[in-house]
């Protein structure tokens, strides 16, 4: 079982530490992979993140993405998309970074126990949600079914193509794919991944949902999930806000009564919803 | 010498005292001085550092100094708060740098020194005990701020006098401190002051300032005094059920209003003494290839404040700025740290180049919902 890891009260909570890359990673076009190694790291609970910096260009959060169940390896996807996480995609191995961490609270896998288990992510919020499927499949008597729903914009922008073979493989966890917009030579399900809810089996009444991707596909991934009888309680999602301190006290992350990254990243749907369904708050 | 229970009457030749006596203890002492048409806050050497004989009006957009009595503490609050100290517009966080071939990041240090604080208003108490809970109460600290406040001396001044924007009455901050303090002066109209003693520090040193034990009149004309600020208060804001009323109302149609005469300059923010928010920036030094961050005062009325990748920000317009601004003074505040985030210094109001005024914005909001 993981736990989420308590601050510590005497280090300076802004002062990183020197992160090494041991592994660099292609995965699709403009996202790479890390492995990294950092002093002093002890490990983190699925669904927490770090603040990774690049020296003299910036600092920004980034989900862990790699297993819970080894704290020795620290594993971080990235996308390029603005002028911190390209200057991050761009280290070669054995480039040094800056890193503090981890934040942020856990995917409740606890309160899931016994039940089935559907997780949502769309497009890079597969990174953030990969430590709780790592966590379901190494602890996969506890759970009922684990179904995975995943979509991407285009076929080759898909990540972890590999490891999602290896799980459809599987006949312990169901998984289906989706993309907004085919290719030629795409045999799989065209459109959005809500519509994949249609062709899987769960009891809705014993369902936990964890959803990660773009805010408006959580939108609507939550309305399907109620749709279907989950329990807004019991849908469970990652969200993303500007975020310069990680512990707080910037403010930049407020979210209504909220910090994201000291109250959450994760919320259940039932708190969240009149948060997101706000305009602007 | 006076019982350490006993509030004290000492002349204002004390202040004289009070302040060698800091600095002998080696505090740096800072109270208000009148620099560039307001009172501000920066090191005094003795009393004559002080605006004595100056007093301030104030109303939406407008802040004047006059000369008028000769009142040390004449003056309620100017454009700086006590922030600037203890939660500065630029703080150091950490350098790095190679060093013999190795990378070394080095934390900035706490600053260690010792501040006595002369002349601090009831509602910038209350104002510093909300930063408190914000950066000392909460999963992580920040040792910056705990260091300056930690070694903090208090001598703060009630008010005798009250601006046309103070409403710390309405927000229960003032105008007589009640906590939070070593020393606590209140100045007579003849020019002596009713001292009293907030800790064992402020005893200590209460007991070397010449002076005599107050009786039960001089104790009574201090509470007439502070009585009279609080009567010259004619602004309201009614807190009664209003976080309810603000989260509820985030389509009110006033958001629109107000929006149209906010210009987004970010100064209510910049002037709150309670507004904490922060970038964390890169800074590139070209001659070292050091890079070092440093910690600024943000505003959340700013673009870039709330900008994501892909979405742009996610408060893009100046109604959900200011709805946010004012929704979080003084309704989600309460939900993060128990308490409003606003003391009624009434800075916000006098300091708006446009004068838009909280108190008017929040009974507008309050009156068309509890009118139907």
């Amino acid at each position: 079982m993981s736990t989420v890891l308590a601050p510590n009260p005497q280090a300076d909570p802004m002062v990183p530490v020197l992160a090494r890359i041991t592994r660099r990673i292609e995965e699709v076009p403009d996202v790479v992979t890390f492995e990294m190694e950092a002093p002093d790291w002890n490990g983190f609970a699925p669904g927490q993140f770090n603040m990774l910096g690049v020296f003299g260009v910036g600092e920004i959060p980034i989900s862990i993405s790699g297993p819970a169940s080894e704290p020795d390896r620290l594993v971080h996807t990235i996308r390029a998309v603005g002028p911190v996480s390209r200057a991050l995609a761009g280290l070669a191995e054995g480039a040094a970074l800056g890193l503090r961490g981890p934040f942020g609270n856990e995917w409740p896998v606890e309160t899931a126990r016994g039940r089935d288990v559907v997780v949502i992510a769309g497009g890079l919020g597969l990174a953030p949600v990969r430590p709780v499927l790592y966590h379901l499949l190494e602890n996969r008597n506890d759970f009922n079914k684990v179904i995975l729903l995943y979509g991407a914009r285009r076929p080759e922008e898909m990540l972890f193509t590999g490891e999602l073979s290896a799980w459809r493989a599987r006949f312990d966890i169901e998984v289906a794919v989706t993309v907004d917009h085919a290719a030629i030579g795409w045999h799989g399900h065209v459109g959005v991944v809500t519509s994949l809810l249609r062709n899987v089996g769960f009891d809705p009444a014993s369902t936990s949902a964890f959803v990660c991707g773009p805010e408006i596909m959580m939108r609507f991934a939550a309305r399907a999930l109620v749709d279907a009888g989950v329990a807004p309680g019991e849908i469970w999602m990652s969200m993303e806000r500007n975020m310069h301190c990680a512990i707080g006290l910037c403010g930049h992350c407020q979210l209504g009564p909220v910090f994201i990254c000291r109250d959450g990243p994760i919320f259940d749907w039932a708190r969240l919803k009149p948060l997101m369904m706000q305009e602007e708050l | 010498m006076a019982d350490a229970a006993t509030p004290v009457v000492i002349e204002a030749s004390a202040l004289d005292q009070l302040i060698s006596i800091l600095k002998s203890k080696g505090f740096e002492v800072l109270g208000p001085v009148r620099r560039d048409g307001a009172i501000i806050h920066d090191h005094v050497e003795s009393s004559a550092d002080l605006p004595r004989g100056w007093v301030d009006a104030q109303s939406g957009g407008r802040y004047r100094l006059h000369q008028e009595g000769d009142a040390y503490f004449g003056y309620t609050v100017g454009p700086s708060s006590w922030k600037r100290l203890l939660h500065p517009p630029e703080q150091p966080l950490w350098r790095c740098g190679t060093r013999d071939g190795e990378i070394r990041i080095d934390a900035a240090p706490v600053d260690e020194t010792r501040h006595a604080l002369l002349g601090v208003r009831p509602c910038e108490l209350a104002a510093i005990a909300m930063q408190d809970k914000v950066f000392l109460d909460g999963p992580y600290r920040d040792p910056h701020y705990a260091a300056r406040r930690e070694g903090l001396f208090i001598v703060a001044v009630n008010c005798s006098r009250s601006a046309e924007t103070c409403f710390c009455t309405s927000m229960g901050t003032g105008p007589k401190a009640r906590e939070c303090y070593d020393i606590t002066l209140t100045e007579f109209s003849d020019g002596r002051f009713l001292a009293n003693a907030g800790s064992t520090e402020g005893t200590e040193i209460l007991g070397a300032l010449s002076g005599r034990p107050a009786d039960a009149a001089d104790v009574d004309a201090a509470e007439a005094a502070t009585d009279a600020a609080a009567r010259q208060i004619t602004r309201r804001l009614e807190t009664r059920g209003l976080p309810e009323i603000l989260k509820t109302s985030p389509e009110h149609p006033r958001w629109d209003e107000v929006a149209a005469r906010c210009l987004g300059c970010a100064n209510c923010t910049m002037v709150c003494p309670t507004c904490f928010c922060t970038d964390v920036e890169e800074i590139n030094d070209l001659a070292s290839g050091d890079s070092a961050r440093v910690q600024r005062w943000a505003s959340c009325f700013t673009a870039d404040f709330t900008y994501l990748h892909g979405g742009g920000a996610v408060r893009e317009s100046s109604r959900s700025r200011y709805r946010q601004w004012m929704t979080h003074k003084l309704a989600t505040w309460h939900d993060q740290f128990g308490t409003s985030g606003c003391v009624g210094c009434g800075r916000c109001i006098t300091w708006c180049p446009v004068g838009i005024d909280i108190t008017e914005e929040a009974a507008a909001i309050r009156g068309s919902t509890e009118g139907g």
